[in-house]
């Protein structure tokens, strides 16, 4: 039976997996507009694309959140998800598994720029698909609990 | 204490923490950018850069350029009206920060031309062509040709000059020495070694303006 609204019946696991969700996409959202305004590093074409993805999930899971609706997996999965391929694509371009000659960004700035590496490893494109992957798990783990 | 508060209480802790992380990383940048280019008058003004003013004017403007920057272009007239402001104690020094797709190819050009003493002529011609050889979706470096002429240059010794590995060299060390300046947007100015902070031609007068009234 699954339970859509109401905040007094939410269980406090379901909860805190969305809240956990909520919180990887505003540090992700907080951190790539720290790369590009403050550091001054100019987004790609592919990071654009996963800045519209992960941008709307903070305000998304937000309000799922504030006025606790687990039905906000239904309109937030997509998007995790969409952003999440986008990302994969990303890193796998940026490590060279794909060839670089079917990426789309021509103009501007690369894709495969290697403007910074934390910790040695710790790509731009890396740290994106990290984010998704958290929060598709996340809402994933979500969606079974409350589908129960 | 409710989930709300927590969601309010976190979001109000996160962007504060991209506050202060935005302040002090901006300012540690503008800190190490003035001790370097104070402590390192050579990381600013080399012996191979191009110069235009008095040799002994004490107020020394250094722009990094790129020649398919629009900005640049922009700014190019309110640099030489300072240079005019204060004849004799004011010059311009050029270094390259080409950042743009194929910039480092039109500054081997600029250079070659500069052994054919067309410098200043051929950096006009390519600010003034740049929305054809320039463009940000299809940058097409080569249309330059097209505009060389009428900087009264000799292409056939200019295609030759132009791929000398000292031009090469040198551009390779404009760039180092921009990334060690932290010149990561062009124009990048400095004037007696102090980085232009805020961007803005009013920002740049009144950083001379200061300078002129200090030295002279």
């Amino acid at each position: 039976m699954p339970t859509t609204s109401s905040e007094g019946q939410a269980r406090s696991p379901e909860w805190a997996l969305l809240f956990l969700g909520w919180l990887v996409a505003t540090v992700a959202t907080l951190g790539s507009l720290f790369l590009s305004d403050v550091m001054g590093l100019p987004p790609c074409a592919l990071c654009w694309y996963q800045r519209v993805a992960l941008f709307p999930l903070v305000l998304v899971l937000g309000a799922g959140l504030l006025s606790f609706d687990a039905a906000v997996v239904k309109y937030a999965l997509p998007l995790a998800a969409a952003g999440w391929l986008v990302a994969l694509y990303h890193s796998l371009l940026y490590w060279g598994i794909l060839p670089k000659d079917i990426q789309p960004c021509t103009g501007g700035v690369p894709c495969t720029d290697r403007n910074l590496e934390l910790l040695g490893f710790l790509s731009i494109p890396l740290m994106s698909l990290l984010a998704f992957t958290a929060i598709v798990t996340l809402l994933l783990f979500l969606r079974r609990r409350i589908s129960r | 204490m409710k989930r709300w508060h927590l969601v309010v209480l976190v979001s109000v802790a996160l962007v504060a923490a991209f506050v202060v992380g935005a302040i002090l990383y901006k300012d540690r940048q503008r800190q190490a950018q003035g001790s370097l280019a104070r402590s390192q008058a050579s990381v600013l003004i080399r012996e191979h850069s191009q110069t235009l003013g008095a040799a002994d004017a004490k107020v020394a403007i250094v722009e990094f350029l790129d020649p398919g920057c629009e900005t640049c272009s922009v700014f190019e007239p309110f640099v030489k009206q300072l240079l005019a402001t204060y004849p004799g104690k004011v010059k311009l020094v050029i270094r390259y920060a080409p950042l743009h797709h194929g910039a480092d190819g039109m500054v081997a050009i600029l250079e070659a031309a500069r052994r054919q003493g067309r410098y200043w002529e051929t950096l006009q011609v390519m600010y003034e062509s740049q929305p054809y050889w320039a463009d940000h979706h299809r940058p097409q470096p080569q249309l330059i040709w097209q505009f060389l002429p009428r900087a009264g240059l000799d292409l056939a010794r200019l295609e030759r000059d132009a791929a000398d590995p000292a031009i090469a060299r040198l551009i390779e060390q404009d760039m180092a020495d921009a990334r060690a300046l932290g010149v990561t947007k062009t124009p990048g100015f400095f004037v007696n070694g102090k980085p232009l902070v805020v961007f803005g031609h009013q920002q740049l007068r009144a950083l001379v303006e200061a300078e002129v009234r200090a030295s002279y």
